[in-house]
């Protein structure tokens, strides 16, 4: 069982603001899915992925960048190159 | 007095006095517990985790070059190291390349199958809200490090080697107080890292000093790291004071005073001033009887201190699992095939035989892989006059003026060494030459040759014309006007002090500005003065 | 080079953006006008996933698979609807408004390829790209009464795919008929190492309807509860019609299929909570708010940019992964994972192929499903081909209440084309 505490902590983790009317549902659905989830404590541990293909590599060899345009195309408010983002501190 | 028996004491006051014993430690020891003044019986316990820029040409994930430094933000950036949605990563094999080379240099195990894992985390500087990294299958594991330690030759004990991607680099507008908001500039997210990290075997600041130093010397000895770009290392240090002999008692992982993890050091001075600061904060914190909790601290570099971490670090829960745009690695049969060049000590013993090097030039010498490469273009001319040349007086003037041995070139250098060896310049007139190229470097870029430098400073060694008594001979005339001039020094060195022949000899070299040869003023002052005596 | 013109009525909502002119050149596909799934990207044509959050966010960059369909000469004429992020079974779950089916408008198309398929099966398009996580190219082709098919993982690049769950999506073709799905396999397979776990493993062929002597293992937990047993006669009905082909048909089992559901949704929500983080308004899409502490501007631009269903499995997978519950939910998932595959590579030794129904139903109302486990438990049959990395086909398989019912065709790893020549045996026997 999960408690609204559990949800408002994993939301907090998921950086993912909830209402309290969101709230309530996410725990009572979380609750639902969680409980058919269980049906995992059936399956015995042991094998995990099997590499079929490993050592997939790349040279070290420059590639062009993409130019100066393309990258703050799809931010609305660069500032002299950079991003601009929250503050931090 | 026949009655002398030991003065038994009521069993309430619970202090003996045993001969021998200072009054000094009964009064500790009837102090409240808490408060302590002697920490002789405490150690420092260090360990340290290394971040180290990989010298490769292009990113960990992308082709994106990594010589950045000098270009505008934002310019070496396509879809992956952007996190565009939609991009995928692609392992640069050098990287892995040069991180295996680490491993093996740090003696590591190259784990038969290793993995990358995404750490999930959110902040302005990582590009995708997660850094591919790796977790509990890093490439190597197990090594460790010959170091020279505060008690003579030790092993640091290596945990791991991993690689990983470097954040962006965030800029806070209107000073890191007051910002208004960040500005972010990718540039730097992708460039490829090795992360080092050590057991809890450094004993004081000094010796994790001394450990990055040949952690340092180490990578560049492997070509996988240029310890001259700006941001190229950074190092988060663990540390904590416990009883002696705790650690090895108690073992990793066991918690004991808290520690701290101190983090965001950029420099190798750097991590010795916080490690320092810990340590007395730490023991003032005990002495007051604090309790120490294990907190992440910030390195605050321009005012040498450590702070408590202010952002409300969350919970720290990275939900690390297997990336799964990339594949596992199977290289442990490279690393069998990695033939190592010459490291540190392999060198310094070369230095020891091969040119006859004292055993501190050696180590000087071969500590920086740019200084021993220097050394051994210079070498030729006289091993041991150049390496006294390179260790103590060049190292020591760079480190004056903040410059790298790089910008010395090795011929004109070669050319100073030869005009001292011949005498036709002194020590002292070596030392104003050198002063004079490399300010001339540093603020031209280019130096006069050494001949015209000691033409134009008028350097050149005054040869004697003559005999101690003869009045042309310059070095005679010289002398003649010091004996004259300092009676009391005179007549302090006929009474048999020695500093005073010392004195006038100085005075000798200040009349010729250091151009006459010391022995030849030895002698010529003996004459005069065993003249008149 | 050729312009197409477009511009459908589009009375099904199939699309998030049109272009009205359509550039086509020379090629196996010259002068075909092609719908592709809104999250795949498109230089210089906007992308958004279905969702808020990519509003305005137009890629500098070609998927790999759309650099192919411009180099076979198709003609993209639009972005398709879908599930926000592909998360849903319905494609009621975009921000953009919900597809309608055109077999039925009053019923969903299935997703989360919905648009896709609702584009191809009303004629507006010939063919059309979709993505496939647990079924979101099967289900929406079997609800539509087209064809659709997930690739072998590693097939075909997922370079400009925007993640949902990368370990599980594959991006494939759905089309109205058997053969236009093996002509784009064929333009769709050529190999790009930008994807690390691409296969060079080129789709070279031609469909071949001969399938006598083929054995097809048909397991038993592909009719069990929450099969609609209308569904399960008409699924049956079309095997039988195989084995009039010349196939013989094996009963089998498969264990497996108790866990493959739980280990399906542990696993895709896990790698979607990592996937979705980069949408935080910095780079792209509406920005963060840069009065706010970052971490408050984050929570808020996350809060209103994801659609309910999204936050929902964000925040799942943000659980499965976090300390202490790894161990009981995605390392458990991943164990049962390989059950699924350790299961299918038993069979295979003994059969060819695999055939069952694609989904349990037809295809529900629109509205008809609120609750998000009955929603989740209606993929039952697609997600063990994702979990396992197999090829699987949909063909259209008769009709239920009416609606169009999928046959489901399941083959080894790289073993496309025998899925595909099962499928084509199968129209072709139909269309006689
Ligand atoms: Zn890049």
């Amino acid at each position: 069982m999960v408690s609204e505490r559990d949800v408002l902590h994993i939301a907090e983790l998921a950086d993912i603001g909830i209402d309290k009317e969101e709230l309530a549902e996410f725990t009572g659905r979380f609750n639902e899915i969680l409980d058919y989830f269980d049906i995992l404590d059936q399956v015995g541990a042991g094998e995990t992925r099997e590499a079929d293909l490993v050592n997939v590599f790349r040279e070290d060899v420059v590639d062009p960048s993409l130019t100066k345009d393309e990258v703050l195309a799809n931010t609305p408010d660069p500032e002299d190159g950079f991003f601009r983002a929250p503050r931090v501190m | 007095m026949t009655d002398d028996a030991p003065i038994s004491r009521p069993a309430s006051e619970g202090v003996t006095r045993w001969p021998g014993e200072k009054i000094s430690d009964i009064q500790r020891q009837t102090q409240p517990a808490n408060i302590r003044m002697d920490f002789s019986d405490d150690e420092v316990i260090i360990g340290l985790e290394i971040h180290c820029q990989l010298d490769t040409a292009t990113k960990l994930f992308c082709g994106c070059s990594t010589d950045y430094r000098d270009d505008s933000p934002n310019t070496h950036v396509c879809p992956v190291c952007l996190g565009l949605p939609g991009s995928l990563p692609r392992v640069n094999k050098k990287a892995i390349g040069y991180a295996l080379r680490v491993g093996k240099a740090l003696n590591c195990t190259v784990l038969e199958e290793s993995e990358f894992a995404r750490k999930n985390y959110f902040y302005p500087d990582l590009n995708k809200g997660f850094q591919i990294t790796q977790y509990d299958k890093p490439l190597a594991v197990r090594g460790y490090l010959d170091i020279e330690g505060d008690d003579g030759e030790k092993r640091v004990r290596i945990t791991r080697v991993h690689v990983e991607e470097d954040p962006g680099r965030l800029v806070h507008k209107g000073g890191a107080d007051r910002a208004k908001y960040t500005l972010v500039d990718y540039n730097r997210a992708g460039i490829p890292l090795i992360e080092i990290v050590t057991e809890p075997d450094l004993r004081s600041p000094k010796e994790a000093r001394k450990f990055l130093n040949k952690l340092r010397a180490t990578l560049e000895y492997l070509g996988v790291f240029d310890s001259e770009k700006e941001g190229s290392l950074r190092v988060d240090a663990n540390i904590s004071i416990q009883p002696k002999g705790w650690f090895e008692k108690e073992g990793k992982g066991k918690e004991g005073r808290g520690r701290a993890e101190v983090k965001n050091i950029s420099s190798y001075k750097g991590v010795e001033k916080a490690l320092t600061f810990e340590v007395t904060r730490q023991k003032n914190a005990l002495r007051r009887g604090q309790r120490l909790e294990t907190a992440t601290r910030h390195f605050v570099e321009t005012r040498g201190i450590t702070t408590a971490s202010r952002s409300k670090e969350m919970e720290q829960d990275y939900r690390y699992f297997p990336e799964p745009d990339l594949r596992p690695l199977r290289v442990c049969d490279w690393a069998a095939g990695i033939v190592l060049p010459e490291l540190p000590d392999a060198r310094r013993a070369r230095f020891l035989g091969q040119y006859g090097c004292s055993p501190i030039h050696a180590r000087t010498l071969t500590g920086d892989l740019r200084l021993a490469e220097f050394y051994e273009q210079v070498a030729e001319t006289d091993p041991i006059l150049a390496a006294t040349w390179v260790a103590d007086t060049l190292l020591g003037e760079l480190n004056y003026r903040d410059m790298s041995v790089s910008k010395v070139s090795p011929g004109w250098f070669r050319a100073l060494i030869l005009l001292i060896k011949e005498g036709s310049v002194t020590d002292k007139g070596g030392v104003e030459v050198l002063r004079s190229l490399l300010d001339q470097i540093r603020e031209s870029g280019s130096c006069e040759t050494p001949d015209e430098c000691v033409g134009r400073l008028g350097l050149i060694v005054i040869e004697r014309t003559g005999g101690a008594g003869d009045a042309d001979d310059p070095v005679a005339m010289a002398a003649r006007e010091v004996v004259a001039e300092q009676p009391q020094a005179v007549a302090d060195f006929h009474a048999g002090k020695k500093e005073a022949f010392n004195f006038l000899v100085g005075q000798v070299m200040k009349k010729t500005r250091g151009r006459a040869k010391p022995a030849d003023v030895n002698q010529v002052l003996l004459g005069i003065l065993g003249k008149e005596g | 080079m050729a312009t197409i013109s477009f511009s459908p009525k589009d009375q099904y909502n199939a699309f998030i953006t049109t272009l009205n002119e359509a550039e086509s050149g020379p090629g196996a596909l010259s002068g075909i006008p092609v719908a592709v799934k809104d999250n795949i990207s498109t230089r210089g044509i906007p992308t958004t996933c279905g969702s808020r959050i990519l509003e305005g966010y137009v890629p500098p960059y070609d998927a790999h698979v759309v650099t192919l369909l411009k180099k076979a000469g198709a003609a993209i004429v639009g972005k398709s609807n879908m599930d926000e992020f592909g998360m849903g079974t319905t494609t009621e779950n975009s921000a953009f408004g919900p597809t309608k089916n055109p077999a039925d408008p009053s019923r969903v198309p299935g997703g989360s390829s919905g648009g896709s398929a609702a584009a191809v099966a009303s004629g507006m398009v010939r063919m059309a790209l979709g993505t496939d996580t647990g079924g979101s190219i099967r289900c929406p082709a079997a609800f539509c009464g087209i064809v659709g098919h997930k690739p072998t993982y590693g097939r075909v690049s997922r370079y400009g795919l925007i993640a949902y769950a990368n370990s599980l999506e594959q991006i494939g073709p759905m089309a109205r008929s058997v053969s236009d799905i093996s002509l784009l396999m064929e333009v769709l397979t050529k190999y790009d190492p930008r994807d690390s776990t691409a296969v060079d493993c080129h789709y070279s062929h031609t469909p071949d309807p001969e399938i006598r002597g083929l054995k097809i293992g048909v397991p038993e937990e592909f009719f069990g509860e929450g099969v609609d047993p209308r569904v399960a006669s008409a699924v049956w009905d079309g095997i039988t019609l195989l084995e009039r082909k010349g196939a013989e048909i094996v009963t089998c089992r498969m264990p497996s299929m108790a866990y493959a559901l739980a280990a399906y949704y542990v696993t895709c929500t896990s790698e979607a909570s990592s996937n979705l983080a980069r949408f935080d308004g910095v780079r792209y899409g509406p920005p963060a708010d840069t009065k706010l502490p970052w971490h408050e501007a984050f929570q808020q631009r996350r809060q209103s940019g994801f659609g309910t269903e999204v936050k929902r499995r964000i925040m799942l997978g943000t659980f499965a992964l976090s300390s202490g519950y790894y161990g009981k939910y995605y390392a458990k998932a991943q164990a049962a994972r390989q059950q699924v595959r350790n299961d299918f590579l038993h069979l295979f030794r003994t059969v060819d192929v695999i055939a069952g129904p694609t989904m349990p139903t037809v295809a529900f109302r629109l509205g008809e499903k609120t609750d998000p486990l009955s929603m989740y438990l209606s993929d039952i049959l697609t997600v063990p081909a994702n979990l396992a990395g197999i090829p699987s086909i949909s063909v259209p398989c008769g009709k239920s209440e009416g609606l169009p019912v999928g046959l489901q065709i399941m083959g080894p790893h790289f073993r496309d084309e025998r899925v595909i020549d099962v499928a084509y045996a199968f129209e072709q026997g139909v269309s006689r």
